[in-house]
């Protein structure tokens, strides 16, 4: 066993014994007054969220939004690192990042045609 | 152990004849993305039905001059070190599998373009996005809405497939895992009937495959601080240089590695997913994945093995015995008592893991072909299998139950008897391709396995007796009980389907009578490049 | 073929030279014997045309099935005749098929071996089998299957033949599993019988337990031989030190568990009397002159495996005489003509065993036995479906007696058949199991005397119950119900079965006393050293033909001269029980089944009657296991990542204990 790690092995035990010791003090001595609020869930007194419209489901046009966001967004992270090489990569590197580029077009295509970006 | 990072750029050496098959799938998967978008409905299915056919018999054809520029691709030799840095190895094993796979695609998505001469009974829902029994699914059924998108998504997934046997690096590796499955969520969820059942088949799979990801990701961390590369080359190097001594990094590491992959081929105890799955997923999709997604996997743990942890193996062979040995005997043990058509062979192709699993472990050339050839053999069987399962219909849904297969022998006997032919094939009976490939891979395991080999050929017969119980069973009902009643019926196929029913039941056959070819060609093709 | 050749005769060269003149070399094949494949490809072929025909073929399919098993009958003929016309020592030749498995390092060339041994097989098959496809024209005229049965017929002749020509484990498994097949199609051909499905699937999973034993035989020759064929597994044997005495006994004893499922041995005999539900015809072939031998033929085939082991040969022994004595207790409390006969069945190829188990001294006698066997039996089970015929498909030997009136022929017939396995000379049994008594009871210590009195009890027992079988049906009293009219069988019937009578009379004295059939195998099986029993020849002649009479007697006294009851007395504890096949279903049950069933129970489905009860011990146990963890299989995805989870700590945990 390497020296090094031992502290690291000694505050993942403290910080272990820390959670597992809150959890049982605050069990045996804290007040057990129940009433209804408290026994919903997170126990905030506040109702969760209200039944959405439509039986329940959250519209999906939330999550399309964000994954088309998260989908640009990768390919910019992608698009920076190039542009700051660009002039050591080369002709090849300009080839590749079209044909990136293109792919992400064609799925962005297939959502604009089929009104994944129409809001109703 | 400090990262090596190349002084300059240096461009990678790319043999696009080598990976001309990938890039034809891809293509044609984006191509039919874009069909998607622009072409009118009604001519949807027809193109892309046309598309993928059409791309996946050109990409056999370049696999076929594809076995000329064997290698190492996509990469670099770094300058400095000589180290080989290349993301893919286009060898026997790869080109093989990539064969088969393309192959039984073909298969597959033909019975997946299924209508059964009018719209509206295919196996895939209408709107995948609606919720299930509301007005919009209604609507869209009226309105005759065909999710044509099944075939894209379906050559993603056999784009990906063929990547996994083929990349030669860690991440690599995960990217085509991902590749794969991603596409397979979706159309697990996609069935017509009884679309609860398949959403949530859809999410198991995501929720767990997802779960088995990170524990890949998690094993590829500990191995790269091993090892301080992710590349199969630097891997097997690092084990062999003894000095480094972190062993608890590379066993823990590498079995997290297969887990990942002994998850895809429902390697218990990583199998709970397979029978829900199985039963959720609309049948050709099942089909589909029982094939190729188990071939895929299994080449990928083939290279892992024999190339990336070679090695290694001593370290984590024990690990892969154990999961052998429950595979086998819970998949056995389980399909004794299932009454579900697609559970069954769910439960019958865990077992048939197990089984593959054992010819892995032989740790010789003969334990990779023998691999080869089972996972093709039991591909274009099970392929036929669930396709005779899209046909047997009561009330218009399939009828998986186990008592509405009760006397489709008198009713109808070339289905009964196909399948029937196909159960011998599973149990492994002579003359089908289940018993040649149940032979080579024990008659690998016995060979080079030792005394380790022995004991789990001793297990995978009983196993595969235990399991011939079950066919039996099938049979028998089919054939000696009586129908529950006369409502079941089974629906003329198209020439599509019944194409490709009959080329998977008579390559069993012929795997069974003349398996010569094929394993000679596994057999050659069973050498790694490194 | 070519590539093949060279290996094979080197190999087959080497053994040769290893082993003396053991064993006959095997030539490739010259002549006519090329063709032999033949045997197996007519009636093959009759198979493909009748069931791929359909109902086009009603008319003339039975006609073409019982041409093609005559035709193989008459390629038997003349490949024996070129055998008989080359010296002892070349008999035995190979014909190479093809390349099987060819993959990696093991191949398998599938071929023929034609040798003595396999030729005495396909006359026996081809000839008996032929004349039972004509006797079933008449007996199966007015059944509307009548194709399927003449397809599965040849089907069965087909893969029988297959089974004693192949020349690795490999192939005969394939005739193995082939004759399985048929077997399980034939017994439930009239599968409308729930009973008869459930007697099928009996016998198919009884067989079942025994392949799994040829199985993991064929594994362990191919770890230790690197081959399934005879030529190398022997020549291998030949080669190795006591050392692998280990080896050769777990061999041996899987081979011995593969035949007693097809044999019906003990512990495996009990489907036996079930399979009766299938055509009579088919019990005439399958269940009494062919296919159940085949187990003999195994252990024959593999006698250098078993002579390495002194072990397993004893254990063969003891399971011969287990099975002689059980089967012919089993047979004196039956009623049912059929299961009373395949009672009788399993008792004789107890006797085979035992020979064949006794090392060289019982080889040839074990098979002579079998081939007279094969005539007497075969024409008792076709006078026994004369008998229904003429009664209105009735088996209860309660309601027959003075049948000889108005049956002559089958009377006569069945008579002979009769005296043929009493052992009254001159008739055929007389020649072989006398031989059989005399080499059990050769040996030294106990072994003589326990398998010797074993045998010659076995024998009385035999004479006492095949003499009650045939007084209940052909003397005493008729008993008949009131709606019958019982009447000769048509000629298609009576021809085959005049046949076989002239061969159960006969058939002994051909090759008995000449010692045909012990030089004909010598070269096969291997010379027998010149051993003296315990008691002298003539004195154990005499006991034997003393019990047979007794046992005869008795009968006489029981069932001829006095009136049978119609309904079964009572009776006392052993007759209960050997009605009861001696409690082995009982047993069965108690041990396997009824601690699975008690587990499934609740999740077996509707069909669980037809298919489970069937399956009887072992897959019940099986099926309670799967019902439990069946549990873990609840559905929710947190549990199933949880079994995840804890798999690869638990798998992590044993890693870390194994380093």
């Amino acid at each position: 066993m390497s020296a090094p790690y031992v502290p690291v092995l000694f505050m993942l035990a403290l910080g272990f014994g820390f959670a597992a010791l809150s959890v049982f003090t605050s069990l045996v001595v804290g007040p057990k007054r129940y009433n209804r609020a408290k026994l919903e869930a997170y126990e905030c007194g506040i109702q969760p969220t209200p039944q959405a419209a439509g039986g329940g489901r959250v519209p999906i046009k939330y999550y399309l939004t964000a994954m088309l966001f998260i989908v640009f967004d990768i390919e910019s992270v992608f698009l920076y690192p190039f542009a700051v090489a660009f002039n050591k990569l080369g002709l090849f590197a300009l080839v590749e990042m079209v044909l990136f580029i293109l792919t992400v077009f064609v799925a962005y295509a297939y959502v604009w045609r089929r009104g994944g970006l129409d809001w109703d | 152990m400090t990262a090596v990072a190349p002084a300059a750029f240096q461009q990678a050496n790319i043999d696009y004849l080598a990976v001309l098959p990938l890039l034809i799938v891809f293509g044609a998967a984006l191509v039919g993305v874009l069909v998607e978008a622009f072409v009118p409905r009604e001519r949807r299915h027809t193109i892309q039905l046309t598309i993928s056919v059409a791309s996946l018999v050109l990409a056999f054809v370049a696999i076929l001059f594809a076995t000329k520029h064997q290698g190492l691709t996509f990469g670099y030799t770094d300058g400095a070190t000589s180290r080989r840095l290349f993301a893919l190895a286009i060898d026997g094993p790869a080109l093989f599998m990539q064969g088969a796979l393309v192959l039984m695609g073909v298969l597959g998505i033909l019975i997946m373009a299924e209508r059964f001469g009018g719209v509206g009974s295919d196996a895939f829902t209408a709107s995948g996005a609606s919720t299930p029994g509301s007005p919009i699914e209604a609507a869209s059924a009226r309105a005759g809405l065909i999710t044509s998108e099944v075939f894209p998504l379906t050559l993603f997934a056999i784009g990906g497939m063929m990547l996994f046997p083929t990349v030669n690096d860690l991440i690599g590796m995960f990217i085509a895992l991902e590749v794969l499955s991603l596409p397979l969520y979706i159309l697990s969820g996609l069935a017509r009937r009884r679309r609860l059942l398949s959403q949530e088949a859809s999410l198991k799979y995501f929720l767990l495959g997802a779960f088995s990801s990170a524990f890949f990701l998690f094993g590829t961390a500990l191995l790269y601080g091993y090892a301080g590369s992710v590349y199969f080359g630097d891997l097997s190097k690092a084990v062999s240089d003894t000095s480094l001594g972190l062993n608890g990094l590379l066993v823990a590491g590498a079995f997290l590695v297969f887990v990942g992959l002994l998850f895809k081929v429902g390697a218990v105890p990583f199998h709970a997913w397979t029978p829900d799955v199985y039963q959720g997923a609309p049948t050709p999709v099942t089909g589909f994945m029982a094939a190729c997604t188990k071939a895929a996997a299994f080449g990928a743990i083939l290279r892992l093995a024999y190339v990336g942890l070679d090695t290694a193996s001593w370290q984590w062979q024990n690990a892969v015995i154990i999961v052998a040995v429950l595979t086998m005997i819970v998949g056995a043990v389980l399909s004794v008592t299932q009454t579900d058509m697609k559970r069954l062979l769910a439960y019958s192709s865990i077992a048939h893991a197990g089984f593959v699993l054992v010819g892995v472990l032989a740790f010789d050339q003969r334990g990779v072909s023998s691999v080869l050839f089972y996972v093709v053999a039991y591909g274009f069987s099970i392929i036929a299998a669930f396709g005779l399962v899209t046909l047997v219909r009561q009330d218009g849904g399939e009828a998986t139950h186990l008592s509405q297969w009760a006397g489709l022998g008198k009713s109808h006997p070339v289905i009964a008897g196909t399948m029937a032919f196909l159960m011998l094939a599973f149990a492994g009976i002579p003359l089908t391709s289940g018993f040649v490939a149940k032979f080579a891979v024990f008659a690998a395991a016995i060979g080079t396995g030792g005394a380790t080999g022995t004991v789990l050929v001793v297990i995978g017969a009983v196993c595969s007796a235990i399991t011939v119980f079950v066919y039996a069973r099938v049979i028998v009902l089919m054939f000696f009980s009586e129908p529950a009643d006369d409502t079941v019926e089974v629906l003329v196929p198209s020439v599509g389907t019944t194409f490709a029913i009959a080329i998977g039941t008579l390559i069993t056959f012929a795997l069974g009578v003349v398996p010569s070819s094929l394993l000679d060609l596994a057999d050659r093709a069973s050498q790694f490049v490194r | 073929m070519p590539t093949a050749l060279p290996s094979l005769l080197s190999s087959a060269g080497t053994y040769a030279a290893g082993l003396a003149t053991h064993d006959g070399e095997a030539h490739a094949a010259t002549g006519f014997t090329s063709y032999a494949w033949l045997l197996v490809a007519l009636p093959l072929v009759g198979t493909a045309i009748l069931l791929i025909g359909g109902r086009r073929t009603d008319k003339w399919g039975a006609l073409l099935a019982t041409a093609l098993s005559w035709a193989a009958f008459l390629v038997g003929l003349v490949i024996f005749f070129q055998m008989l016309g080359r010296d002892a020592g070349n008999r035995a030749q190979t014909v190479q098929l093809y390349e099987w498995v060819t993959g990696g390092s093991f191949q398998v060339q599938a071929g023929l071996l034609v040798d003595q041994l396999s030729m005495a097989f396909v006359l026996l098959i081809t000839f008996v089998g032929s004349l039972i496809h004509v006797y079933s024209l008449g007996y199966m005229e007015h059944d509307p299957d009548k194709r399927r049965f003449f397809a599965y017929l040849n089907f069965f002749v087909a893969s029988m033949l297959l089974l004693v020509l192949a020349n690795s484990y490999l192939l005969l498994y394939v005739g193995w599993e082939g004759v399985g097949l048929a077997s399980w199609l034939l017994i439930g051909f009239w599968n409308w019988n729930p009973a008869y499905a459930t007697a099928a699937n009996k016998a198919f999973f009884a067989n079942r337990v025994g392949d799994f034993g040829l199985s993991v035989a064929m594994f362990i020759m191919f770890f230790h031989f690197g081959s399934v064929d005879f030529t190398t597994v022997n020549a291998g044997v030949a080669g190795l030190q006591g050392a692998h005495q280990g080896f050769m006994t777990a061999i041996g004893l899987m081979l011995l568990l593969a035949a007693c499922g097809k044999s019906a041995q003990f512990p495996l005999q009990s489907w036996l009397g079930d399979a009766m539900a299938g055509p009579t015809p088919v019990s005439a072939l399958i269940h009494a002159a062919t296919m159940v031998t085949a187990g003999v033929y195994l252990v024959v085939r593999s006698h250098v495996i078993f002579e390495a082991s002194p072990t397993a040969q004893l254990v063969v022994v003891i399971v011969g005489a287990i099975t002689l004595l059980f089967g012919a207790i089993v047979g004196c409390a039956k009623d049912d003509i059929k299961k009373a006969l395949a009672a009788s069945t399993m008792s004789q190829i107890g006797y085979m065993m035992l020979a064949a188990g006794l090392g060289p001294i019982g080889y040839a006698f074990a098979i002579f036995h079998l081939l007279t066997h094969g005539f007497f039996k075969a024409g008792m089970f076709l006078g026994a479906g004369s008998v229904m015929h003429g009664m209105n498909d009735q088996v209860d030997m309660r309601r027959f007696g003075g049948l000889s009136g108005v049956m002559k022929i089958t009377w006569i017939t069945f008579g002979i058949g009769w005296l043929a396995i009493l052992g009254v000379p001159p008739f055929a049994g007389f020649w072989s199991k006398d031989k059989i008594i005399e080499a059990a009871f050769v040996g030294e210590g106990w072994r003589p005397w326990v398998f010797g009195l074993a045998a010659l009890i076995g024998a009385g027992i035999t004479a006492f119950y095949m003499s009650r079988l045939f007084f209940m049906t052909f003397h005493g009293k008729r008993r008949w119900t009131d709606d019958v009219h019982p009447h000769e069988s048509p000629s298609t019937m009576t021809v085959p079965m005049m046949v076989l009578a002239v061969g159960s009379a006969l058939l002994g004295l051909v090759l008995g006393p000449t010692g045909a059939i012990t030089s004909w195998l010598e070269p096969v099986s291997g010379a027998a050293a010149e051993h003296e029993p315990v008691l002298a020849v003539p004195v154990l002649m005499a006991l034997t033909l003393l019990v047979v009479l007794a046992g005869a007697a008795f009968a006489w006294l029981r069932y001829w001269r006095d009136e049978v009851p119609l309904t079964a007395p009572a009776g006392n504890l052993l007759t209960q029980a050997a009605r009861k096949d001696l409690y082995q279903d009982q047993v069965n049950e108690a041990l396997l089944m009824r601690p699975g069933i008690h587990l499934t129970r609740s999740l077996v489905f509707a069909d669980g009657e037809g298919v489970d009860g069937a399956a009887g011990g072992l897959a019940a146990l099986v099926g309670g296991w799967s019902a439990r963890m069946r549990k873990i299989q609840n559905g929710f995805a947190r549990s199933y990542a949880l079994t995840m989870l804890a798999g690869i700590v638990a798998i992590l945990g044993a890693l870390w204990v194994i380093q």
